[in-house]
């Protein structure tokens, strides 16, 4: 047991971290996929975790934040921002401050906008590559870390990524471990003060609760439980699919229109 | 000869108990502090043991007369032993009467011998085995060299020889006695136990009374850590109740756990403290062990952890989820010792400072934290099984003679039965209640015993400010975990209510004439006591009551009233799942077949729901409602008025 040498080989990780909500109930809780970003930073070997949130401080989502730390951290950096703030700028000086070579988030937020796009915005700031829907990290050696993203119907894709990079999680990765009250009360909040830039395009959105979306339903005609059970397992035949390189905006324009107007999403 | 070395033997013997005696008290003063009526104590100590240990000794004849006769033999011989041979005051009658007291003490020590020939498999062996021999070693020496004292030997009896024997088996019995006593050996229970009667957490459970709900833990010390870790973090009281035990295995005999195969033995886990108090292995310990858990292998000290995170300490993680918290134990240990307690300290420290509750325990808590019920269903949808009773809800009456309580019941629908059953009853009966709707929660039960109490206390506040809010005369639920929580858990929060079971309210309404009865037709019928009415509210008698009233007659079960075997539904038993050789509802279901019976009546959801989720069952399970209900005669005239009341309301919906 060398400190030392322990400290020069650590992993550098930052999970960023959000404030979820029930979906039945609307309680603040810790995010679904934040909290296998979480797990997932644990599993990694030798890695020094540093827990991140955007955001404000109240009640509850103090007691969201809490609940990260009961995963078992003494610390979590909150970078304070008010309510209408874009995050992203704030987000993005802490990280280059920090240096962490692995950054992990989960895929969206589970309120607000909730659009996915932060950990690309974030990427694009940052001049990192993004990998998406990750299963778990395998290795990492020599800054390169050997990645299992996950594919629709439990197929995996093994990848290869420079660091730093920032990965996403979904429901693919491992669940949570459970957050204990103990160590999520004593943790420690750590505000850090950081440059607010308002968030101008969302102040002129309306926002309504989504509804239910509607899903294709899939017909399979399968006289016996053996074709069920290969029509659900198969891969998604991608029939009339088309593969567009070396196009023009306008002609990859013209082929989404025609293909959602084929699809009836468009009349 | 003897006469010179005998106050020697007995003043060094009793110098060593007493230094033995000072280092068993340090030993439970590691623990914390708890305080306690230290002299109040002491003085009730003698009724505590004569009346109350021997209430729960008594349940079985001999072994009490035996006890009676060994026990009470050696503290009069002790006492009149030092009075006599240590100090000489032999004049008189004393002589006469330590003869009669060693002569007592033996014929005692001669049925413990007897016992001890073909031991049951719950007694411990080991160094327990020679305990006949070391009483009868102590009883006959002690009688032999009074005959000299009270004259009916010469002074000058026998040859040295005779004497030095004679002293050398005084020793004997001398060291186990009175070195044995406070060094560790079988008689330690003696001691600790009279000690541990004294200072007992629960002082309320003597003299007839009960005290059955679990302790608040003091959520307010953000910096303290949260249950029970190392043997340290036990208070020393009990500490001194683990040290009293008589490893008499009656714990283990109606454990329902240790019966399943699952890894746990009440009798061990408590020597398993002991050994943690003291520090060492348990290689030493000579009764069954946890089932398929080898002895020897698991070792402690009073500041280490008793359950490791990974690898082995003083016990193991399963042994202690494997509880159903049935109190089978605790209902049976003649040393009044509290397992329970114990294990949920112990799984308090598991689930708030480890994070690790079993299976399916960290989801039912997250569920219980985001949903207010266990099942993660939306709250909002409580009333949904109800929605043609148009039940009257609290917030719209405000106050009502009756509040029924739920329970989470509501949302599975062999429960909903039930309800419905009980509602139709409240309304045959004409009581005026309402039910509290969206606004109840799940009353902390299940967060509690998975040793979760900052969500039990969450759930408890907000119940208890809801309750507040309306006036009512008691409380009627089906759910005995509801039931208990709410009477005996919530007054700790400030919580008070007059609280009944539906067994005991509809017995009452009986009683008062207002529920009539078809006679019975059906077939015959053996009733399940569940833990958390029988056992821990002392409720044996409503239920059977009622089943009387409709004409039944309980076919009972070999083990029923305060033995009753548990369902295995209780503790999150079923949410934390150990596996076990077998299932503990078959082994209940089996009870059941053994009696013949063609139903089962039942009186809690959990018992119903384990009880029928048993395979080719040969027995039908129903509520003691649902009975009621189908057995109810309402009056043809409908002046029942909720009745008449739900039907107009039911038109209105459907014009
Ligand atoms: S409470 Fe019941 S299950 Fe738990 S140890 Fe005691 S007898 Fe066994
Ligand atoms: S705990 Fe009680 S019942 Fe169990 S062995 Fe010890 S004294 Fe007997």
């Amino acid at each position: 047991m060398q400190p030392e040498a322990h400290a020069k080989a650590a992993l550098e990780v930052a999970v960023l971290v959000s404030i979820g909500r029930h979906p039945l109930t609307g309680r603040a809780r810790r995010a679904d996929q934040d909290a296998r970003g979480v797990e997932l930073a644990m599993s990694l070997d030798k890695a020094r975790i540093t827990l991140m949130h955007a955001g404000a401080l109240d009640d509850d989502s103090e007691s969201a934040l809490r609940g990260y730390l009961g995963m078992g951290f003494q610390t979590l950096t909150l970078v304070e921002q008010p309510r209408d703030a874009d995050v992203i700028p704030a987000l993005a000086s802490a990280l280059s401050e920090t240096k962490p070579q692995l950054v992990i988030s989960g895929e969206r937020a589970e309120q607000g906008e909730g659009s996915g796009l932060l950990p690309y915005l974030l990427a694009e700031r940052l001049g990192w590559p993004v990998v998406s829907g990750l299963a778990s990290v395998e290795k990492v050696e020599d800054g390169v870390a050997t990645l299992l993203q996950a594919l629709p119907r439990g197929q995996r894709r093994r990848l290869q990524v420079r660091l730093p990079a920032i990965v996403t999680v979904d429901a693919a990765a491992s669940a949570a471990r459970q957050s204990a009250y103990g160590p999520a009360r004593r943790g420690e909040l750590r505000c850090t003060e950081a440059l607010a830039v308002p968030d101008e395009a969302s102040s002129e959105w309306t926002v309504q609760p989504a509804r239910k979306r509607p899903k294709r339903l899939k017909i399979v005609k399968a006289a016996s439980a053996r074709d069920r059970f290969k029509a659900a397992a198969a891969k998604a035949e991608g029939g009339g699919g088309q593969v567009l390189t070396d196009v023009t905006p306008e002609q990859g324009a013209e082929a989404i229109f025609k293909l959602l107007k084929e699809e009836g999403v468009l009349r | 000869m003897l006469d010179s070395i005998l106050p020697v033997l007995i003043f060094s013997a009793l110098a060593l108990a007493v230094i033995g005696a000072w280092r068993r008290v340090r030993l439970w003063r590691q623990g914390r502090s708890s305080p306690v009526p230290i002299l109040k104590g002491l003085a009730a100590m003698p009724r505590r043991y004569l009346v109350d240990l021997h209430h729960v000794v008594g349940r079985d004849k001999v072994m009490s007369n035996t006890h009676v006769a060994t026990a009470g033999g050696f503290v009069l011989a002790a006492v009149l032993m030092i009075l006599v041979h240590g100090l000489g005051l032999a004049q008189g009658v004393l002589g006469w009467v330590l003869l009669a007291a060693s002569a007592c003490m033996f014929v005692g020590s001669l049925f413990v011998a007897r016992r001890r020939r073909n031991p049951p498999a719950r007694l411990s062996k080991g160094p327990w085995m020679r305990l006949p021999k070391s009483l009868m070693a102590f009883s006959l020496s002690v009688f032999l060299i009074t005959l000299p004292t009270v004259g009916i030997l010469p002074e000058d009896f026998g040859s040295w020889i005779l004497a030095v024997a004679l002293a050398a088996v005084l020793v004997w019995g001398l060291g186990e006695m009175f070195f044995g006593m406070t060094w560790g050996g079988p008689m330690k229970h003696a001691f600790a136990g009279a000690l541990h009667l004294a200072f007992h957490r629960r002082a309320e459970r003597f003299g007839g009374g009960r005290s059955t709900g679990l302790k608040a833990l003091n959520l307010d010390d953000p910096k303290s850590s949260l249950g029970v870790e190392t043997p340290s973090d036990f208070t020393w009281n009990q500490l001194l109740g683990f040290d009293a035990c008589v490893q008499c295995g009656r714990c283990e005999a109606m454990c329902p756990a240790f019966a399943a195969g699952q890894p746990l033995n009440p009798k061990k886990l408590i020597q398993d403290m002991v050994v943690g108090m003291a520090g060492g292995s348990d290689a030493n310990y000579a009764g069954s062990p946890y089932p398929d858990r080898p002895v020897g292998e698991h070792h402690g000290n009073p500041h280490g952890p008793i359950v490791a995170r990974e690898g082995k300490a003083l016990v193991d993680a399963e042994t202690l989820w494997s509880c159903t918290t049935c109190r089978a134990c605790v209902e049976e240990c003649p040393m009044m010792i509290e397992h329970v307690d114990a294990i949920v300290d112990m799984r308090r420290f598991l689930t708030l400072e480890h994070g690790n509750t079993p299976n399916k325990g960290a989801e039912v808590l997250d569920n219980l934290i985001a949903t207010d019920n266990p099942g993660g269903f939306d709250p909002g949808s409580r009333m949904h099984w109800a929605a043609d009773l148009n039940l009257p809800l609290m917030r719209d009456v405000k106050q009502a003679d009756v509040l029924l309580w739920l329970g989470d019941g509501v949302f599975d629908m062999r429960n909903q039965r039930t309800l419905r059953a009980l509602v139709k009853v409240l309304r045959g009966a004409g009581i005026d209640f309402a039910v509290l709707g969206n606004e109840e929660r799940d009353s902390g039960d299940v967060a509690r015993r998975l040793g979760d109490e900052a969500t039990f206390q969450s759930l408890a506040k907000r119940n208890i400010a809801t309750l507040s809010q309306y006036r009512f005369q008691r409380i009627v639920t089906c759910d005995p975990h509801s039931f208990h929580v709410l009477k005996n858990e919530y007054g700790e929060l400030d919580g008070h209510y007059e609280v009944f079971h539906h067994s005991t309210y509809i017995a009452e309404l009986y009683e008062a004439g207002r529920l009539h009865f078809k006679p019975w037709k059906g077939g015959t019928v053996t009733y399940h006591d569940p833990c958390y009415l029988g056992r821990y509210n002392g409720e044996y008698e409503a239920p059977r009551n009622v089943l009387r009233a409709l004409g039944i007659e309980v076919a009972e079960m070999a083990r029923s009233g305060y033995r009753s075997r548990c369902c295995g539904g209780g503790g999150g038993a079923p949410i934390t799942d150990i596996p076990g050789k077998q299932r503990i509802p078959d082994m209940r279901m089996n009870d059941v077949k053994e009696t013949g019976a063609d139903l089962v009546a039942v009186g809690c959801p959990q018992c119903t729901a384990m009880l029928e989720g048993v395979v080719d069952a040969t027995a039908e399970i129903r509520d003691i409602a649902e009975l009621v209900a189908d057995a109810l005669v309402t009056e043809s005239d409908p002046h029942t008025q909720p009745t008449a009341e739900a039907r107009i309301a039911i038109k209105e919906v459907a014009s």
